[in-house]
């Protein structure tokens, strides 16, 4: 058996929460039949979040207690990568101070890119970070807006410390058009769900799973935890009964995350890594143009894994929100006037970005040789006793424990999500700077109060389609 | 060693165009109207100016770069004319450059003159900072307020103030410049408004609320200094003369370290301090006849008496509530109804806030002037007030 597998796994699920009610309620006037569809609640990203950003908090999640170091290769699986031609998991390695020398790659172009590119990075048998992150957005008022939801899973791989291995594989191919969006299409276009579950999920799922037990040389009472993700709501139960499974069939994270695309293969992965106990399997499939099933095997060393958010925790860390029409503008399903302070320009100098990317990728802050002041941004000279900048050491803050000093709700600004909360940071190893604050709840956010960092989009240049990604910070308690 | 610039340059005209939302008028326009008053004052001709500042701070929507749309509004052909941007101390820095050049014995007779032309944006309030290439990258695209609304938080904690009692303090403050603004017939602003509507008002940055903050105005104001012997020589007999004039920026220090508390302005007391050593002000609060000081936001002004040791640190609140700095308190502060009711053309703003001193020192000051006032002080804060430049200017009579 190989001695390679996945070392740990991390999630996020965006904060922003909404019951599917409150969906239900503004389209009852043209689409009554959503109220059948309105239980529990999605996560849908803020303004600031995108399958990049969501995949370097997942990122972060999967490095608890590790470190990016030996990582050689980054691969991002998504449908809704916010760049065609740029590559996205080259931001996402620089944000997580990804080394220099590694390989970086995006996979994408179908729902079951989260299962395909975990398995190609499986197979390519080097210590890799594979996250998949997705945000699929659903035209408003289709059953697509409703279900689905948005999140990242994050696994590194390699051969210390392995926590599941790869034992059986399989793969389908088939042009099964279930829905699909073409490149420049803003929503997709979904065919009736009972020829999909019937032609599409019950016939391809059940061929790669014989397929995969076949090549890890087991029988489907072998398997303790079956996930799998469907757009359709009760595929999984459907599929798992026609192939005579009696264990666990791992939560579609229905309510609270909602069906996230590429990434809820993914998810429920991590879901299943969770609470799995050495020895047992794990059946993940894939879905889309055919079919993935992977069969994971739990080792011992998944007890000695150090404890993190993973998708319970991400699940749990939410921020109820109450307007559908919030979120509708976040997903750019409605053009609002924002005023003229909204013309401002968003250009970002590609020039100046890649200067200062040694700082503002990975949210560096230079620790003064000479005086030990730790400061961001790193200018020339040292803010206290003006020494050289070339002597700094290098002190990342993503990961530092801070506090709210000052604050305020700005509501004079054009900012996508009023109030824009901003205020002075107070990191305990001294640095400090102003941040905007984001995800703040209701009661507002009070000196004094805990903050972590969080990676978003600083601004979205609009006219050139051009995003600028920069940390921000936000309550450690949500709501 | 430097002696400093007091008494060295005397003022020989000033002048003021009406503050407000001038829909009938440009920079060109608004400088012209300052620039009329300033000459009939001064008594001199246009011909006699040897050189000249002009203070304009918004590029977004006013005359463009350099010093030429001010020499061409002007027709001052050929003379040096520099054109100085100092965020909201814009003003006094072009005061500046021109007593520095009278001071130095460079020329006779220099012009200062600031204005801005803000309500061509199409709506309310500043346009959006542009912080530059770097700054835009990490710094929050937050407004004026925002930045300026930081200090209360700061400035509770400190203090153990109730947010309930810093809000009363901060809504005498703009209560106080709406009672000056009605005798303050150039003031954008020239109505009462009742504390209730003050503390009620909507929110836009909290705790500030409309009311907390100044007015966005078009205006222009003009000062043409000289040697008081010159002065003097051009039949001026009452001397204002410029005792100090100083700036202070910051190096970074207040965002970057943790030393500062977000309850104070660093560079107010480093201006402040060296302001009234150049000056030879030993005790400010017995000296200081008035102030005019930089109230973009009445957080600002509170914490700015502390800054300019008018009030005991952590006591403004308690001041204002007594009446400190009303107009018939122990150091008036806004008689002419400061950027609150006046207005707040950025580039203008200094030297309007010189015009009112003046104005009040020559006893000109009409149903507002202030019972023989020797020494005034300006005070201006350009950016935020933790990445900031704080300009002081004290005026007195020789």
């Amino acid at each position: 058996m190989s001695d390679f597998g996945i070392t740990g796994y991390g999630a996020y699920v965006p904060r922003l929460r909404i019951e599917r009610g409150i969906i239900a309620e503004a389209h009852k006037w043209m689409a009554p039949g959503l109220k059948g569809q309105a239980k529990g609640s999605r996560a849908f990203c803020s303004w600031d979040e995108d399958a990049i950003t969501m995949a370097v908090e997942a990122a972060r999640d999967a490095l608890t207690g590790g470190t990016v170091a030996g990582v050689k290769a980054v691969y991002l699986a998504s449908t809704t990568m916010p760049y065609a031609d740029l590559q996205n998991a080259a931001i996402v390695a620089g944000a997580i101070s990804a080394p220099e020398g590694i390989a970086s790659s995006d996979i994408g172009h179908s729902q079951r890119a989260g299962t395909s590119g975990l398995l190609q990075a499986l197979k390519a048998g080097e210590e890799a970070l594979f996250i998949a992150s997705d945000a699929p957005v659903g035209k408003p008022a289709s059953t697509q807006e409703i279900s689905y939801g948005a999140g990242a899973a994050a696994f590194t791989l390699g051969s210390q410390g392995v926590i599941a291995r790869l034992v059986g594989k399989a793969s389908v191919t088939e042009t099964f058009v279930d829905h699909f969006r073409a490149t420049g299409q803003k929503y997709e276009y979904v065919w009736e769900e009972r020829w999909v579950r019937d032609e599409g999920y019950a016939k391809l799922a059940p061929a790669a799973i014989k397929a995969a037990l076949a090549d890890a040389g087991i029988g489907i009472e072998g398997v303790t935890h079956f996930a799998m993700p469907s757009m359709l709501r009760a595929v999984a139960e459907a599929v798992a009964k026609s192939v005579k499974f009696g264990g666990n069939i791992v939560s579609g994270l229905e309510n609270g995350v909602g069906y996230a695309g590429a990434a809820h293969a993914a998810l429920q992965l991590a879901l299943a890594l969770e609470t799995a106990k050495p020895g047992e399997k794990i059946l993940v499939l894939g879905f889309g143009q055919g079919a993935d099933a992977l069969i994971f095997e739990v080792s011992e060393a998944i007890a000695a894994l150090p404890r993190r958010r993973g998708v319970s925790g991400a699940v749990a860390d939410a921020l109820a929100t109450d307007s559908y029409m919030r979120m509708l503008s976040f997903a750019e399903g409605i053009e609002l006037e924002w005023g003229m302070r909204a013309e401002r320009s968003g250009k970002t100098q590609l020039t100046e970005q890649n200067r200062s990317a040694f700082q503002l990728e990975a949210f560096n802050a230079g620790q003064c040789a000479a005086c030990e002041t730790i400061q961001f941004p790193q200018f020339q000279f040292c803010v206290k006793c003006q020494a050289p900048r070339k002597q700094f050491r290098q002190v990342p803050l993503a990961d530092q424990p801070a506090r709210v000093l000052t604050s305020t709700a700005d509501w004079l600004s054009y900012y996508p999500a009023p109030p824009l909360y901003c205020g002075f940071v107070q990191f305990d190893n001294g640095a400090r700077l102003l941040m905007e604050m984001v995800d703040v709840g209701p009661k507002g956010i009070e000196r004094g109060e805990a903050l972590r960092m969080v990676y978003r989009i600083k601004e979205r240049d609009r006219v050139r389609g051009y995003n600028r990604y920069f940390w921000k910070t936000t309550p450690v308690a949500a709501g | 060693m430097a002696t400093g610039i007091k008494d060295k340059v005397a003022i020989l005209g000033m002048g003021c165009s009406k503050f407000g939302e001038r829909w009938d008028a440009g920079s060109q326009e608004l400088m012209a109207e300052a620039f009329e008053e300033a000459l009939a004052d001064a008594g001199i001709e246009r011909k006699q100016i040897d050189a000249a500042w002009l203070g304009s701070c918004m590029d977004a929507v006013n005359i463009g770069n350099s010093a030429i749309p001010a020499s061409t509004a002007l027709r001052l052909n050929g003379i040096p004319f520099s054109r100085v941007e100092n965020m909201c101390a814009t003003g006094t820095e072009a005061l500046r450059g021109a007593a520095y050049a009278v001071a130095s014995g460079a020329v006779d007779i220099a012009m200062a003159i600031g204005a801005e032309k803000l309500k061509d944006t199409g709506y309310g309030g500043l346009p959006p900072p542009f912080k530059g290439t770097f700054n835009d990258m990490w710094m929050p695209m937050a407004s004026a307020p925002a930045g300026f609304a930081q200090l209360a938080d700061g400035y509770r904690a400190k203090y153990g103030i109730s947010k309930e009692d810093l809000k009363r303090a901060i809504a005498h403050v703009s209560w106080k410049s709406h009672q000056n603004g009605v005798h303050s017939p150039k003031a954008h602003f020239q109505k009462a408004v009742s504390m209730e509507t003050i503390m009620n008002a909507p929110m836009i940055s909290d705790p500030l609320g409309l009311f907390d903050c100044s007015g966005v105005s078009d205006g222009s104001a003009c000062a043409i200094v000289t040697t008081p012997e010159i002065a003097r020589a051009l039949g001026k007999k009452e001397l204002v003369t410029v005792k100090s004039l100083q700036l202070s920026i910051s190096s970074g220090q207040e965002t970057a370290m943790n030393a500062w508390d977000g309850s104070y302005v660093p560079n107010t007391r480093n201006a402040a301090a060296r302001a009234y050593k150049e000056a030879g002000i030993s005790n400010p609060r017995e000296q200081i006849s008035l102030t005019e000081v930089h109230d973009c936001f009445s957080i600002t002004e509170l914490v700015t008496m502390e800054d300019l040791f008018l009030s005991e640190d952590g006591q403004a609140v308690r001041d204002y509530l007594d009446g400190v700095y009303d107009a018939s308190g122990r150091i008036p502060c806004q008689i002419d109804g400061g950027l609150k009711c006046f207005g707040h053309p950025i580039g203008a703003s200094g030297l309007r806030m010189a015009y009112e001193i003046y104005t009040q020192l020559l006893g000109r000051a009409g149903a507002r002037q202030l019972k023989a006032p020797s020494l005034g002080l300006t005070h201006n804060l350009g950016g935020v007030p933790y990445l900031g430049i704080a300009g002081i200017s004290i005026l007195g009579l020789l």
